[in-house]
């Protein structure tokens, strides 16, 4: 694939981002870090019970402590919601029952921390205790005591899809593997916990400040359970500690604060402890994959079938969208006819799960994967080889619906090949080391809103006053991935201005549009593509301006250096100064608007579920990892992941390499050490002391290769580049593991206690059958 | 609990507070002081966004009384760099990626900052080691790294000196 060739001044050039400086001297303000004359601090009581009836709560002590200035509960603010329309099954404080450890009952505001905090241990609640489900696949067998009344047998959803004729691509097979896959639980754990700063203002206006990365669902969610239109209240993002997800739905603490700062008529911070962090996630589910697929001789899938059942905790939150994604991006990586699909959410006594990067793809990416290499193996053909055969003749549309626009996979696969000299080391290298591969991709937004609308999906305005300088306003959700930097990098460009001149406004709704927010890795595409058409806008305006005062036609213009002026003639002309004055002339001030609304062609099918998964465009990722694995111990150090990630075009290559390592880390966390540890509802290991994140002694080397597929639609060719690189590294680092020890781990996170046990488990089935060892397996002193 | 008046030194600035003998120095650092820019990223030591130099060496100060911190000179992130200038640590993560989010930045430019001041030309396995007590959710380090060697390059062709290859 030929790269499209760069005659860009700011587009593919690395730039360091535009609140770098914000970040580096500690000024720039994140919640927490906000404070108002006269501010309430809040708590929230939560339950320690996982399943309980709540039969009184008796607020009247803690009113009478001196410092207390309100007290709220579920009867002050009634209004049930959710992320999705299907979904209102929460209230912000529980009414009639708790439903995990954790849920939220009562939230209080004083004048110090301390006294609301004493104030939350005088709070008396008197609970019914319920029995209570926790194992997935036990809770959807239940036949009473539902979690819900209203969700029979604790399935929150499901959905049953067949594309094809799976049973004849079946019989097709030459190979079939059949295998039970599990991923624990993990969470976002970015490092800002999130704070919430709500200020009720004399005018009875509300203004909040929160850590989310879609200001858009607070500020519709916060009206509705505040019962004020969305016109009173205003949404300001300030700068956000990391999202990952974590921050996409609105998260308790965002309504407790909204609720607190009505009732007391005051501003109310509230900023959650690291436990409670953990509780209130959303992060990817515990999910079980019943996984099967065949081979034939020519390394040809016939079928594929997947029968995914998620633990999505108490509350619906995103979890029919995180099944749906599961099932849907079977699709659209490679050239599958044959597909069946069974996914199940369902309901437990726990946290709610939600989105996490790769939101519902990684957990069945890493099983095909992983069984992908399994059927190679048994095939006698290169992994690498197999995917090779199974690649899509894009542009097309995949047998679930899913339309592919560019498709950068092949390259991205022989770029790792040859990157990391897999011809030399697969199946090659000695006892305890191995290297293995594996694909993903992801959506570069999705086609359809949660709320099914026809409005696009962002709009971008901006203005340019006698100051010549431009102003963009923007709802995109800056959160650390660099889309402010992306936005001001694509109107300097086609404003043909330095990017100096432009200030960038985000998210504060009494300014800025609305943008359905940084989620489902929308923003570089669908805020990008906004920017275009402002500024082309913008651009035209000026243009028709000089082209009047230089008397030719404003197709001839060009603007390029801080300069307006005939084509190719770039002496002559005006300073990008004198353009806006004489457009000024002619206008007044200068206002341009842009939007974005994915393409009909891209929303996909018309059957149940089909609305997820569609996008616009997909990225793709291809991913060799590098292991060694102490036979004796059960360690496994990961050498060097090399990723290589088809982002369409790198509009700032220096910030995608940055989402490149970063996906790969998360899922190299997630492959080995990442697992939220639950018992009887009960986190075990809620701090970051306990939930290990990878360090810097233990995080392997990465090396990013950018791969540019020019997607025909995305902002100069532009797609995702955050999220899709996430779910390869997981299966890539399980395949090193066979290609290093022999045994397949179908249980992530790949603990050594895992892979003893099944280099023990392998060493008494060789025994057992008297086969002779093969290369990989182990001698006996090996394993012991 | 009743408060008694401290005595700090804070980016070479004596200020003087009132705090409960409880208070924790990042406690009286981003409430009583408005430095906000050192984090609280966790409640137990495990992360590293809090970390301030004392004396130079990096300490968490999350899990430090404000009041033992008296006649210390304490430096915190808003110390780093001169009047508008940038520290080259400052600039390497600013140049290199190494902020994304931003919010564990200041304590991993601390420890960078703790790390280069007594070893101006420290080996991977060194720097890996040094920043092992932080932890950065966003970047998979390797940006961070580059964060460091931009300064390392930076401060070497400040001062001129001669450094070992590696």
């Amino acid at each position: 694939m030929t790269k499209p060739a760069n005659n860009y001044r700011i587009i593919g050039k690395p730039m360091a981002m535009t609140d770098a400086r914000a970040k580096v001297t500690g000024l720039g303000k994140y919640a927490d870090d906000l404070s108002v004359p006269g501010m309430l601090f809040g708590k929230i009581l939560h339950s320690p019970h996982p399943h309980a009836r709540i039969r009184s709560i008796d607020t009247s002590q803690a009113e009478a402590l001196a410092g207390v200035k309100a007290i709220v509960t579920g009867q002050d603010a009634r209004t049930p919601y959710g992320v999705l329309p299907i979904g209102h099954d929460e209230q912000v404080f529980a009414t009639d029952k708790a439903r995990y450890v954790g849920d939220n009952i009562a939230s209080v505001a004083a004048t110090t921390v301390e006294i609301a905090e004493q104030a939350l241990d005088l709070i008396r609640v008197d609970y019914e205790r319920l029995p209570v489900w926790f194992d997935p696949e036990i809770s959807m067998q239940a036949a009473e005591n539902w979690i819900h009344d209203e969700r029979p047998h604790n399935i929150e959803k499901e959905y049953h899809h067949v594309f094809g004729d799976p049973d004849k691509g079946f019989e097709q097979a030459d190979f079939i593997a059949e295998e039970r896959y599990y991923a624990g639980e993990v969470t976002h754990a970015a490092m800002e916990p999130h704070a919430t700063l709500a200020i009720w203002e004399p005018d009875g206006r509300l203004t909040v400040y929160s850590s989310t990365q879609v200001p858009f669902y607070l500020h519709r969610t916060a009206a509705e359970v505040c019962e004020m239109p969305m016109s009173q209240i205003r949404v300001i993002k300030p700068l956000i500690g990391g999202g990952f997800g974590g921050k996409s739905e609105v998260i308790p603490i965002e309504i407790a604060a909204c609720v607190l700062a009505k009732k007391a008529r005051k501003p109310v911070k509230i900023l959650y402890t690291r436990e409670e962090v953990f509780y209130a996630h959303r992060g990817r589910p515990i999910t079980i994959v019943y996984l099967k697929v065949g081979l034939n001789r020519a390394g040809k899938i016939t079928a594929v079938q997947a029968r995914v059942i998620q633990d999505g905790g108490a509350y619906c939150g995103y979890g029919p969208v995180t099944v749906l994604y599961s099932g849907a991006l079977l699709g659209a990586i490679y050239d599958i006819e044959n597909m069946r699909f069974d996914g199940f959410r369902v309901l437990t006594n726990k946290p709610v799960c939600g989105a996490m990067r790769g939101h519902g793809t990684v957990n069945v990416r890493f099983a095909f994967e992983a069984m992908l290499d399994q059927l190679a193996h048994e095939a006698e053909l290169d992994p690498i080889e197999v995917r090779r055969r199974n690649l899509l003749k894009a542009p097309c549309i995949t047998a679930n619906s899913l339309r592919v626009t560019s498709y950068g996979l092949p390259e991205c696969i022989e770029r790792v090949y040859e990157r990391s000299r897999w011809k030399e080391k697969k199946g090659k290298l000695p006892f305890g080391k191995g290297i293995g591969m594996a694909c993903s991709h992801y959506v570069s937004g999705a086609a359809n809103p949660v709320v099914r609308s026809n409005m696009p999906h962002t709009t971008v305005n901006m203005k340019i006053d006698r100051d010549a300088g431009v102003t963009v306003y923007t709802g995109a959700a800056e959160i650390g991935q660099g889309s402010d930097t992306m936005q001001v990098q694509i109107v300097a460009e086609i404003l043909g201005v330095s990017t100096d001149r432009i200030n960038l406004i985000a998210c504060d709704s009494d300014v800025t549009p609305i943008d359905l927010g940084s989620y489902s890795s929308r923003v570089t595409f669908m805020a990008g593509n906004a920017c275009i058409s402002a500024a082309q806008n913008m651009r035209e305006q000026i243009f028709a301006a000089v082209a009047k005062k230089l008397g030719c036609g404003p197709n001839e213009l060009e603007a390029k250096d801080n300069r307006v002026s005939k084509i190719g003639e770039v002496g002559n002309g005006m300073t990008f100064d004198e353009a806006v004055a004489t457009a000024l002339d002619f206008h007044g001030a200068l206002v341009a608007s842009g939007t974005y609304t994915p393409p009909e062609e891209s929303r996909g099918g018309k059957f149940k579920g089909a609305g997820v998964g569609p996008s616009p465009a997909y990225s793709y990722s291809a991913q060799t990892a590098e292991v060694t694995v102490d036979a004796e111990t059960g360690q496994v150090r990961v050498e060097r992941i090399i990723a290589a990630h088809d982002c369409g075009r790198a509009l700032n290559p220096l910030t995608v390499e940055g989402q490149i390592e970063g996906s790969v880390y998360m899922g190299f966390g997630q492959a080995l050490e990442e697992d939220m540890v639950w018992n009887e509802g009960r986190l075990m290991n809620p701090s970051l002391l306990e939930y290990r994140i990878p360090s810097t002694k233990e995080n392997p080397e990465i090396e990013s290769i950018i791969v540019e597929s020019g997607d025909p639609e995305g902002p100069f060719g532009a797609k995702e580049a955050g999220e899709g690189s996430l779910a390869a590294t997981i299966p890539a680092i399980a395949n090193a593991i066979y290609d290093a020890v022999g045994v397949r781990i179908n249980s992530i996170p790949i603990t050594p206690e895992k892979i003893l046990n099944a280099l023990r488990e392998k060493q008494k089935s060789t025994q057992g059958d008297g086969a002779s060892a093969s290369r990989k397996s182990p001698s006996v002193g090996e394993a012991r | 609990m009743n408060k008694e008046l401290i005595r700090l030194r804070v980016n070479g600035e004596e200020r003087e507070i009132a705090v409960a003998p409880n208070r924790l120095l990042l406690e009286a650092l981003r409430e009583d002081l408005g430095l906000t820019g050192s984090k609280r990223g966790c409640d137990d030591s495990s992360c590293g966004c809090c970390a301030v130099l004392v004396g130079g060496t990096p300490m968490l100060s999350c899990v430090a009384l404000a009041a033992s911190y008296q006649g210390c000179e304490i430096t915190t992130v808003e110390g780093l760099g001169g009047s508008g200038e940038l520290d080259p640590i400052q600039e390497g993560f600013a140049e290199s990626g190494g902020a994304q989010c931003g919010f564990c930045t200041p304590g991993f430019m601390i420890a960078a900052k703790a790390l280069l001041d007594r070893n101006p030309n420290p080996s991977m396995d060194e720097i890996r080691e040094a920043l092992s007590g932080n932890l950065c959710r966003c970047t998979g380090y390797m940006q961070i790294f580059e964060a460091v060697r931009y300064a390392i390059e930076k401060m070497r062709h400040k001062s001129g000196a001669a450094v070992r290859a590696d």
